[in-house]
């Protein structure tokens, strides 16, 4: 059993260990840090984006071993070990994930506050389900609150990124 | 917005958690899934001084096929029993995992978690009563089997006590043979208005039995015994399915909030009692 507490001073905070976009990272964190405050503040990695902080919005969404959570409603401490894919592991280099493409292309974006949890979410859908209908999309995507597009453009894009990644005949994950 | 400070311990085993309880009492909470718990930390609503995470628990995830149960430990995530095989014998669970939100929060959020949090309007528990299942608490005495029926007391209250967890559920496989399960959300993945979960046993056009649990419409899931009782030896299409649902709002009494007026729930509560009862015969044996 192993007994933190947490403390102003922050000589007392934990090293938190992770594996993040397939990189081995550490930082430090109070019990009470969220994952997403971690990820940002700690680790630098501040394309997870923080809206609403209880579990609502979907714009903190990352991937944990490979299922969409929300970072906002887990405490850093509990990702220790975990595998975690957030939106800086999509493209490579200067080159756009294919889902990053088809978001540009069908304008399933204007001020791109959701967007990084949109495409952690769709990133999870195309690898459970490479060719996913309308309902299955607005479904799975039911979690992230987008307040510009009103949708048409992302569902259009998760669409069209689904038909690029099976014409590569890779996975969301694996191109 | 961030929670308040406080003491986070990982234990092994169930005998530390429920020393920890005994110990820290009121001032501490379990943390299972956390997807109510860390949001009500978040807005500083719960403010343990003590947080006792059971995801070291590896005891207490999984499913077991028990042949006339089904073993949900209550660790769980709801994702993977969803997605289970196992439990495509029991399919309205399936069904009713669907509507809990979305699947970032299902991918986290645990079935027992769900359950002992008792929301009224959550889907689980209502489930529980309609599957007649038995909630299994671990104390300091050891274990106690409790049916649905005595489980959910009141608001986000239970028979659990204070020195207990609640650590699987158990779902009988005999069910009867119609089921159906819906409700009524402003938006997908929202709390339900009001919502039901039936399964009838229906033989030659006459109900043996039939069990109507309702969730959102009251301080607790409540089956709809009066309705449920009319029912049996009758066809529940046209009048007598009218006359079912009529019984069934007639018996609730839901109280208003800023989501709905409880007049109107209490008409939704008919509404989706027709439609889930007709839903239930026209998809025939859940198999």
């Amino acid at each position: 059993m192993s007994v933190q507490e947490t403390s102003t001073d922050a000589q007392d905070d934990l090293v938190v260990q992770v594996r993040v976009n397939g990189e081995s990272r550490r930082g430090f964190a109070e019990p009470r840090t969220l994952l997403s405050d971690f990820l940002r503040h700690e680790l630098g990695l501040t394309g997870t984006h923080v809206g609403c902080e209880h579990g609502v919005c979907g714009a903190c969404t990352v991937l944990i071993d490979g299922e969409p959570v929300r970072s906002c409603l887990m405490f850093a401490v509990q990702a220790g070990g975990k595998e975690i894919e957030t939106v800086e592991g999509l493209a490579k280099g200067a080159e756009m994930h294919p889902i990053q493409q088809a978001f540009q292309e069908n304008h399933a974006l204007q001020c791109a506050f959701c967007t990084p949890g949109f495409l952690m979410t769709v990133s999870a859908l195309l690898d459970t389900n490479p060719d996913p209908s309308e309902d299955e999309i607005r479904e799975y995507l039911s979690g992230n609150v987008c307040r510009c597009t009103g949708y048409v453009g992302i569902v259009a894009a998760v669409q069209s990124a689904a038909k690029k990644l099976r014409d590569q005949g890779g996975t969301a994950d694996e191109r | 917005m961030k929670p308040a400070p406080f003491k986070y311990v990982v234990p092994d085993t169930v005998d530390e958690v429920l020393a920890l309880q005994a110990e820290h009492e009121d001032e501490a909470k379990v943390l299972a899934g956390g997807q109510s718990l860390v949001a009500l930390m978040n807005f500083r609503m719960a403010q343990p001084s003590v947080l006792i995470d059971l995801n070291g628990l590896t005891s207490l995830s999984g499913i077991e096929n028990g042949g006339p149960v089904i073993e949900i430990k209550a660790l769980t995530r709801q994702l993977e029993v969803e997605r289970s095989a196992t439990m495509t014998a029991l399919p309205i669970v399936a069904e009713a995992l669907r509507h809990v939100a979305h699947v970032a929060i299902r991918a986290r959020g645990t079935f027992g978690g769900n359950i002992a949090h008792a929301d009224p309007a959550s889907e689980l528990p209502a489930l529980m009563l309609a599957l007649e299942a038995e909630m299994v608490a671990t104390g300091p005495d050891g274990e106690r089997v409790i049916p649905a029926a005595d489980f959910f007391k009141g608001y986000f209250t239970t028979s659990l006590e204070p020195t207990e967890i609640l650590t699987s559920v158990r779902i009988p496989t005999k069910q009867p043979g119609a089921w159906a399960f819906m409700e009524l959300a402003r938006r997908h993945g929202d709390f339900a208005l009001a919502g039901v979960a039936t399964l009838l046993d229906v033989e030659d056009g006459r109900c043996r039995s039939a069990r109507i649990a309702l969730f959102g419409v009251a301080d607790t899931p409540v089956r709809a015994t009066e309705a449920e009782a009319f029912l049996v030896g009758k066809d529940p299409v046209g009048e007598v399915l009218e006359e079912a649902a009529r019984i069934t709002a007639e018996a609730l009494n839901p109280s208003s909030d800023i989501h709905a007026p409880g007049a109107y729930r209490k008409k939704l509560s008919s509404v989706l009692v027709k439609r889930a009862v007709t839903a239930a015969l026209n998809r025939g044996d859940m198999g």
